[in-house]
């Protein structure tokens, strides 16, 4: 029996994954081994001291006095299983924190990208047909000022005019502590704390996807199969939609995948600037508390976010264009 | 500023022109000037570029001293003409001496990253095979780590020097210049002129960098200005969250400082914003003249 060749193309795709994931792993833990002192040292540095033999029986207990392949090999066998050790920290389990902070940072990661692509695509196709207009040129200027803008800047500026001029929003956090809301209002108190860090973390890549959308379709109108869309007499909207739009949007498919990942890091900044408790606001706390096991962690996780990401625009970027070759 | 690959065919052109035909230069200057936006950006860059040499000359001293009163307002104090921030440090000199760090940074964490890519995609695009395979797969990993939360793991790792965060930013930064050589080297190793080198008996490493190397650099070194913008981000981005080396001027780490006096005096965070805005943008505008310019088939 055959397989349907977008499911044998799906497979084929998580295959190729799997060296990457390895090397992922591979370098994270060469990343922990460079860091000065290991975990023993950090114990018994909580400790306050210990005797030599003490320290020793312990570099035994964890395995720290095998040979290093050795110790790869387990430490690869436990990311595998999604354990990242312990968090000295948070005390307690680095996989049990980063689940507990992994709705957040999803959450502000897919309202941002989602604003960022349907706002860009959507503002760019306009400018690209109507270009060369007086809103075209704003649209564009603006495009090109938003994309030169660290998305700390601008969410500075965002909290100077809506929290503290206008006093529409708040200025951190994800509920209002002290309103104690339930049920719907909960959820809605949450979506407007979550305003101004979507529109600060999406604003730039929207502003990227529409220059892109923008020649993207200025590019594709000019093809031989809209000229002959349009000499059969099909109607201006439906080219738009069937033949300008489906095609000009293939590289801000790409784009929006190969991105993920800069997005992702973006939000570290975001979610610390407006306490959000997400794993990027962790990797911030987990630097300045010299958490080594939750960074870890959270390096390894969100590369799989990203790997997981890029499977899944791939897989729309097939469904898109049918000239692409299922291999 | 996405980059054409078409890019690469165009730019081979005038770089194999001889240095001492002066023409094709004329010819690029009238093609870049013609975009305006390209220029404005050239003098914002060049702006810049003086605030970074001036720096001693016009604000000398050490930036992160006391001269003034906290929170002067601007154009009130000549001691202090942009006024100062909470612990009454010059906001003129910051943004001045900023520059120069912010400059340096980008310049030299691109040359690192430049360099790391040139080298891993001139290997794996003149060999292939499982050469290439391997170094693929190995720029692949590298690539699904978000660069900025593999800087912090660095950073954390190395210490919050102005070195290790050089370092950090060329290393999380490499994968796209290694992926334009290796396509750059794919296309141009079976050309003519590479394969009479070859059977000249000429080496490996000889060809690569005589004869290869000379005509795939000239899409990298655009693509560099895309690298640079980005490495000062980074930076600022560092900085702002208080990782950044202590001892220098940063302007993002004056806008986290300013973060905290935001209510009541917005200038000593949004000035230094403005400034990597601009300076981003100068970056953004000149790639696209260049692009422009370099690649005159593009329907503008």
């Amino acid at each position: 029996m055959r397989m349907p060749p977008i499911l044998a193309y799906a497979l084929r795709r998580l295959l190729q994954a799997v060296p990457t994931i390895l090397i992922v792993m591979v370098g994270t833990f060469l990343l922990m081994q460079l860091a000065p002192g290991d975990m023993v040292d950090a114990l018994v540095g909580d400790m306050g001291g210990a005797d030599a033999a003490f320290i020793a029986r312990m570099r035994q207990e964890y395995g720290l006095d095998q040979p290093v392949w050795v110790q790869l090999m387990r430490y690869m066998g436990k990311l595998a299983t999604f354990d990242f050790g312990w968090s000295y920290v948070y005390e307690q389990p680095v996989s049990t924190l980063l689940l507990d902070r992994l709705p957040v940072t999803l959450a502000l990661m897919a309202a941002s990208l989602t604003l960022a692509f349907v706002g860009g695509v959507a503002l760019g196709a306009w400018a690209g047909r109507h270009a060369y207009s007086a809103a075209d040129n704003l649209i564009s200027t603006l495009g090109l000022v938003f994309y030169a803008m660290p998305n700390f800047f601008l969410a500075l500026l965002m909290i100077l005019l809506f929290s503290i001029h206008l006093g529409w929003l708040p200025v951190g956090g994800l509920r209002d502590i002290a309103a104690f809301h339930t049920g719907w209002r909960l959820w809605l108190d949450m979506a407007i704390h979550m305003i101004m860090p979507v529109a600060a973390l999406s604003l730039i890549y929207l502003a990227f996807y529409m220059r892109l959308m923008r020649s993207s379709v200025i590019e594709v109108s000019e093809l031989d199969f809209v000229r002959t869309a349009r000499a059969k007499g099909a109607p201006e909207g439906r080219i738009m939609r069937h033949h300008i739009m489906r095609n000009a949007m293939l590289p801000v498919v790409t784009l929006l995948g190969l991105q993920f990942a800069t997005v992702l890091g973006g939000s570290v900044v975001i979610e610390t600037m407006f306490a959000l408790p997400g794993i990027a606001q962790l990797a911030y706390n987990s630097v300045i508390r010299r958490d080594l096991n939750t960074l870890m962690g959270i390096v390894f996780l969100s590369s799989l976010l990203v790997i997981a990401v890029n499977f899944i625009t791939d897989l729309i970027y097939a469904r898109l264009d049918s000239r692409i070759e299922l291999r | 500023m996405s980059l054409d690959p078409d890019l690469a065919t165009a730019l081979v052109e005038p770089s194999e022109l001889p240095p001492e035909e002066p023409g094709r230069l004329a010819v690029f200057w009238r093609r870049f000037r013609r975009n305006r936006a390209a220029v404005f950006g050239l003098v914002l860059f060049v702006l810049v570029v003086a605030a970074a040499l001036l720096a001693d000359v016009i604000t000398p001293g050490d930036p992160l001293r006391r001269v003034a009163q906290p929170l002067t307002d601007p154009f009130t104090n000549p001691v202090a003409p942009l006024g100062t921030d909470q612990l009454g440090r010059d906001i003129l000199a910051g943004l001045m001496h900023g520059a120069r760090v912010s400059l340096m940074i980008g310049v030299v964490a691109t040359l690192i990253s430049v360099g790391i890519g040139i080298v891993i995609g001139a290997v794996a695009g003149y060999w292939g095979g499982w050469v290439d395979d391997v170094l693929m797969r190995f720029t692949d990993a590298f690539q699904t780590v978000p660069s900025f939360i593999l800087l912090l793991a660095l950073v954390a790792i190395m210490g919050a020097s102005l070195e290790s965060i050089i370092f950090g930013i060329g290393i999380v930064s490499w994968t796209s210049p290694a992926r334009m050589v290796r396509a750059e080297f794919m296309s141009l190793r079976h050309r003519e002129f590479v394969e009479a080198a070859r059977s000249l008996g000429q080496r490996p490493v000889a060809t690569i960098f005589r004869e290869i190397l000379p005509n795939a650099l000239p899409p990298v070194i655009v693509f560099a200005s895309v690298i640079m913008a980005t490495s000062i981000l980074l930076e600022s981005a560092l900085a702002f969250l208080a990782l950044g080396d202590p001892n220098h001027a940063s302007w993002g780490n004056m806008i986290g400082q300013g973060r905290s006096v935001l209510r009541s005096d917005w200038y000593v965070a949004v000035l230094p914003g403005i400034a990597i805005l601009l300076t981003v943008l100068s970056f953004s505008l000149m790639g696209e003249g260049l692009n422009e310019a370099l690649n005159p088939r593009q329907k503008k």
